[in-house]
């Protein structure tokens, strides 16, 4: 079974369509790339993932989206559980203006936890995994907004991984940041998918070339094709995806 | 010097020289009231009752009804009015109901204070027999200042960037939450601002206590919510206009007066500690 799945999948923002007919499998631990221009609907489908669109006034879904089998759009699904599983770092590296533990432990109080030892060993585990902790392991009471843009992006990484999420979604995760800072968060996903299945939109052929095991390439609310990373770039069956790899458009 | 520098210069000054020009009125007002009202200020006047037809003794039974008005007042008008903000910017979507609501409110920050004060008598003293009260007055004053905090803390939450709200959200925290835990804390020092206005308000607001607490002259203090108390801006309305002895009274008129803004600043500045302090414990 796939660790994720959509069927048939429509989306509607109000009366205009954004995702039509998109049916996809991701397997577990694997990176999967969405490539494609400018309002395709790259973001619109990750966040039907979490349901973080959900937050939207007037969308309307049709089809279905599933995680190990399970409808997520299901009547009695709880949504809050669903976010803790499906973790999602954002475009632009968003720390809440805490210090940089009360960051990372934001998930694990949420789900309650008290001990403050489990959850000191769990924001190590979380740091340690977005390859932050030996920066930041003796300025942990300071202010998260005083870490470089890498450094907050990972740590937001860190925040998403404290939860033990199964799937990570990243959207466009280094666009906003140096090419070094860039090269470690690839480097770090490429370390991530041994334990969590991640999705990654991004705007670089390269990037996607560089971490993704297959690459899903979206026209206009429409999945054109979705390949082996490998076969995207180097013998895409369409023109369309030809030519937006090869830079002719988009 | 060219003439696009000297423009600019004009314009510098001209913005200085204004601000300048607050700095000053507000100085020479605090001038004016500390030369006439310090020497009033002495151990007796601010422990004492006033005396010998109020141009002796002192004021303490007024400062005492202040602050019970002050407190009163934000008792009620503090929740409501916080409860209020976080609907209208947290729960309420854009459309009709929240326009008409804002609307609303904005008229209701512009209704003069003597009817707040006729109101107030109408409904908390005569209706309910509440009487001439604390209760009576602080709920009046209550509804004088909800509109100011109602919108501060509409503003504050809406200055909280959205961002966080999604961080929080897509962590699996529930809206509540990420109101309590997020979006509070990081609105709270500006929610202070409309705090640190309504007690100006209240502690300077004669109108509205007129007729729902005010007591004339009543040397002894308060027992219950249920008697009436004087206050300092009414006093000090009383001591310049119908005293009898006005010209014997200026001097306690003005320690009143002295001692009215100096709760007043100290308040605000109270308050601003406190917002500082939020401040720097949420920001870098
Ligand atoms: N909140 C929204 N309300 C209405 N329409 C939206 C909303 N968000 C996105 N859209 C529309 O849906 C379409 C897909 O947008 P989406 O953000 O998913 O594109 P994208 O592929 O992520 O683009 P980009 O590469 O610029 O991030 C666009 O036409 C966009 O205008
Ligand atoms: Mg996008």
């Amino acid at each position: 079974m796939s660790q994720l799945e959509t069927k048939n999948l429509n989306f509607y923002y109000g009366s205009s369509i954004a995702l039509k007919n998109i049916s996809m499998a991701m397997q577990k631990n694997s990176v999967t790339a969405f490539i494609g221009p400018s309002g395709c609907g790259k973001s619109t489908l990750l966040r039907l993932f979490n349901r973080m669109n959900d937050l939207i006034d007037g969308i309307k879904i049709e089809g279905e989206v599933l995680i190990e089998g399970n409808n997520i759009y299901a009547p009695k699904v709880n949504v809050e559980g669903l976010r803790k599983q499906v973790g999602m770092v954002f475009q632009k590296p968003n720390p809440f203006p805490k210090s940089i533990w009360e960051n990372v432990a934001f998930g694990l109080k949420v789900n309650g936890i008290k001990s403050t030892s489990e959850i000191n060993d769990r924001v190590e585990l979380a740091l340690k995994q977005s390859a932050l902790w030996d920066e930041v392991k003796s300025i942990l009471q300071r202010s998260a907004l005083q870490l470089s843009g890498g450094q907050q992006q990972r740590l937001c990484i860190a925040r998403a991984l404290a939860n033990e999420p199964s799937i990570l979604l990243m959207d466009e995760p280094a666009s906003a940041l140096d090419p070094i800072s860039t090269a470690k968060i690839e480097e770090l996903i490429y370390e991530l998918k041994e334990k969590f299945t991640i999705i990654i939109v991004t705007h670089s052929m390269q990037q996607a070339a560089r971490v993704s095991d297959r690459t899903a390439f979206f026209y206009m609310g429409e999945l054109v094709e979705y390949d082996e990373t490998k076969t995207i770039f180097t013998n895409p069956s369409k023109e369309r995806t030809t030519n937006y790899v090869t830079g002719r458009f988009g | 010097m060219n003439k696009k520098a000297l423009t600019q210069q004009i314009i510098f000054w001209t913005f200085r020289i204004m601000s300048i020009m607050v700095v000053i009125v507000l100085f020479a007002i605090l001038y004016f009231i500390t030369i006439r009202g310090a020497q009033a200020i002495s151990w007796d006047f601010l422990t004492k009752s006033p005396e010998e037809g109020m141009v002796k003794g002192g004021i303490f039974p007024a400062i005492i009804g202040t602050l019970y008005l002050i407190v009163g007042s934000l008792i009620f008008a503090f929740p409501i009015g916080v409860f209020s903000g976080i609907y209208l910017n947290e729960y309420l979507k854009d459309g009709k109901l929240k326009s008409f609501i804002q609307l609303m409110t904005n008229n209701l920050a512009g209704v003069p204070s003597i009817v707040f004060g006729l109101f107030g008598m109408a409904l908390f003293v005569n209706r309910l027999h509440f009487g001439d009260s604390i209760l009576a007055g602080s709920l009046t004053l209550g509804l004088l200042v909800l509109p100011i905090i109602i919108r501060t803390t509409e503003e504050s939450l809406k200055s909280v960037d959205d961002s966080y709200r999604l961080a929080s959200y897509a962590m699996g925290a529930t809206k509540l939450y990420t109101i309590k835990k997020v979006v509070l804390p990081l609105a709270f020092p500006n929610v202070i601002t409309g705090i640190i206005l309504s007690i100006g308000r209240v502690s300077g607001e004669t109108a509205a206590i007129l007729f729902t607490v005010a007591a004339y002259f009543l040397p002894k203090l308060p027992h219950s919510i249920f008697d009436q108390v004087m206050a300092l801006p009414y006093h000090l309305y009383v001591l310049t206009t119908s005293g009898t002895n006005i010209e014997a009274s200026r001097p306690v008129a003005y320690g009143t007066a002295f001692v009215l803004v100096f709760i007043v600043l100290v308040t605000n500045v109270i308050a601003n500690l406190i917002r500082n302090y939020f401040n720097k414990k949420y920001k870098a």
